[in-house]
């Protein structure tokens, strides 16, 4: 950024100090203005904002501390350098306690001010630089990046934006690879908390005691190989957001604990005796169907009831045949550019294949069915035989099933197709390796 | 002021404010007149800069000198160096090597930063002489209506500390340089 891009205002009462900076810094080709006391400046600033402001500290009437309260209401994002005739401790302390940036004694030493202001307008480019990115980031995760012309998606995107800027408990319900997470961080980039982090915790694909370690931290020496002290998930996302991802996978002991955190926000580190405290928003996810499992008594009916305050449902890739297409168009694009192969379209056959196709992985399988197509077809245009949906859309009698015994037959033709081999398979299916372990354990499937 | 001093306008007249090495002011107006192609000369007169002393301080105000300069300037307008071997300073600020009038015609240089005795070293005429030509090639920058630039070895780089002198040449970017050429030429 160029120096004529920074305003600076230089408020002192000597007519000499204001001309004498007002030209050192107007020959380093910033835009300077000048006022000879608190009330000049205060009409300065109705005018307009300052990148730095030099403040002469003893002025007739206002002050220049009295000034600096005024300017943080008026012009908060300013940088504002004190200037004293004499270096007095107090009133630097009392300066730099009131959000002084930092000050300076004249006579000013030029290599001094020289660096000084060189350094501030280096940080004032970076924090606008740092919130332009970050604007940039939210942009990327937000309602935006959930694609789709269908009505259901559309009132998606509704419900996101209705939820999002309250403080909401939210639990995500869909089948696996409809873009929970992505739904997750669309409610968080819409939220007061973007600018902190959000974080997932995949609760299906860890041990009880890994998941406790991970949510809550340990302290060091709380078991064997817990070398130093660890921050938990929890602890991490204080002043964002938490994803519990696959929520009710989780076991009755992390259930009952993640109870006593929701209602107090506080917690042990393992291995601690120190209440931690972290302030975050809990969206949790799942394709289970909780009320089964509490009605079984799988999963605690209070912790339900905490977790499902804002419930959203993410339809099946299935139920929206209309953005079969568009999205598979976005993939193409995105996975074209990165691979730099010159892909432009589908073929017809193409486009009729994946209309047909059922999605049992939803967007995610579709997501890793135009990548796998990408790398092995030929460009201008992806062919029906480059994509890995091959069996026709079975519309008959699986409609008439239920969607766990869908599950499980897809699943057990995808081992027998992959010879048993568990990673393949996970990669065909679009799901990672321990939840596909999960499965086979929970289904009890042959590998 | 005398005949020899009325320069034709854009040429540079470098006057001594207290500068005992006219030697060094001789080579100035030849480097001068080699590096932005307008005629320098040596006035035939001095100006004492006790006028601007500040006894607490023990230097120099270089705002006044150049005021002094400013009113003693020629007709037709000649740019007007004063070059001077006292410590000058800004009122707000420790030092200066050098001030300028901003789109005027008048500008003061000081050698006393840029002697390398000042700093432990041994003296060197050709350091010094280098650095003077720097130093003024950029106040005279500044009544052409140059800000500072950030084009490396330009002479309008800011300067707060000798050495840094010595890492940009007299030399002006393309577009300082034309600034300069198109404000000295005119009438």
């Amino acid at each position: 950024m160029d120096h004529k891009d920074y305003s600076i205002l230089i408020v002192d009462d000597e007519p000499i100090v204001r001309d004498s900076l007002g030209k050192w810094f107007s020959e380093e080709g910033y835009l300077v203005e000048t006022a000879c006391d608190g009330g000049a400046a205060l009409d300065r600033l109705a005018q307009r904002n300052y990148d730095l402001i030099f403040l002469d500290i003893k002025m007739p009437g206002m002050s220049g501390l009295e000034l600096q309260r005024k300017i943080r209401t008026i012009n908060a994002d300013a940088t504002v350098v004190i200037i004293t005739a004499f270096a007095s401790v107090d009133t630097a302390v009392e300066a730099l306690k009131d959000g002084a940036h930092d000050y300076i004694t004249k006579p000013i030493d030029p290599d001094y001010l020289s660096h000084l202001v060189e350094k501030l307008v280096r940080q004032r480019s970076l924090v606008a630089e740092n919130t332009e990115l970050k604007e940039r980031l939210v942009g990327m995760a937000g309602r935006g990046s959930i694609l789709g012309e269908s009505p259901a998606i559309q009132k998606l995107r509704d419900m996101i934006a209705t939820v999002a800027p309250n403080d909401t408990t939210v639990m995500i319900r869909g089948e696996s690879g409809t873009g929970k997470e992505l739904i997750a961080r669309a409610i968080h980039a819409g939220s007061p908390r973007r600018y902190r982090p959000i974080v997932p915790i995949n609760c299906g694909g860890l041990s009880e005691t890994l998941l406790e370690s991970e949510l809550f931290g340990h302290e060091r020496g709380a078991f064997t190989g817990a070398q130093f002290r660890r921050k938990g998930h929890l602890e991490m996302a204080d002043g964002g957001t938490v994803f519990f991802d696959e929520i009710g996978n989780v076991s009755a002991k992390i259930q009952m604990d993640l109870l006593r955190v929701i209602e107090s926000r506080e917690f042990f580190r393992v291995g601690g005796n120190t209440p931690v405290k972290s302030d975050f928003r809990i969206i949790s996810a799942t394709n289970r169907d909780l009320e089964a499992a509490v009605a079984a008594g799988s999963f605690r009916e209070d912790l339900y009831y905490r977790l499902n305050v804002f419930s959203i449902s993410v339809p099946p890739l299935r139920e929206r045949d209309e953005d079969v297409v568009l999205l598979a168009q976005h993939f193409l694009s995105k996975y074209a550019a990165s691979m730099n192969r010159e892909f432009t379209g589908f073929a017809p056959e193409a486009l009729e294949a994946l209309r047909r196709h059922r999605w049992p992985g939803n967007v995610r399988e579709l997501e890793n069915a135009i990548e796998r197509a990408v790398v092995v077809g030929t460009p201008p245009t992806v062919s029906a035989a480059n994509l890995p949906i091959s069996a026709p859309r079975e519309d008959g009698p699986a409609d008439e099933m239920s969607l766990e015994s869908v599950e499980v037959a897809h699943i057990r033709r995808v081992l027998e197709k992959c010879e048993g081999n568990v990673m393949r398979a996970a990669k065909t299916l679009g799901i990672d390796r321990v939840t596909l372990y999960n499965k086979i354990k929970k289904f009890n499937l042959p590998r | 002021m005398a005949d020899s001093d009325r320069a034709s306008g854009g040429d540079i007249l470098v006057v001594p404010v207290d500068c005992a090495n006219l030697a060094l002011l001789q080579r100035l107006t030849i480097d001068l007149q080699a590096t932005l192609a307008r005629a320098a000369t040596v006035a035939s007169w001095d100006l004492s800069p006790q006028f601007a002393r500040e006894a607490a301080r023990g230097q120099y105000n270089s705002s006044m000198i150049l005021a002094e300069l400013f009113n003693r300037r020629s007709d037709p307008p000649t740019r007007i160096l004063g070059v001077t071997d006292v410590d000058l300073f800004a009122p707000v600020l420790t030092y200066v090597f050098g001030e300028a009038q901003m789109h005027g015609p008048a500008a003061v240089v000081s050698t006393f930063r840029l002697r390398p005795e000042l700093y432990g070293l041994d003296p060197d005429p050709e350091i010094l002489s280098r650095r003077l030509l720097v130093e003024s090639i950029h106040e005279l920058g500044h009544t052409a209506g140059l800000t500072h630039c950030h084009t490396p070895g330009c002479a309008m780089i800011g300067s707060t500390y000798a050495e840094e002198i010595d890492l940009k040449g007299p030399g002006l970017c393309e577009r300082c340089g034309d600034v300069v050429r198109a404000e000295f030429t005119k009438k």
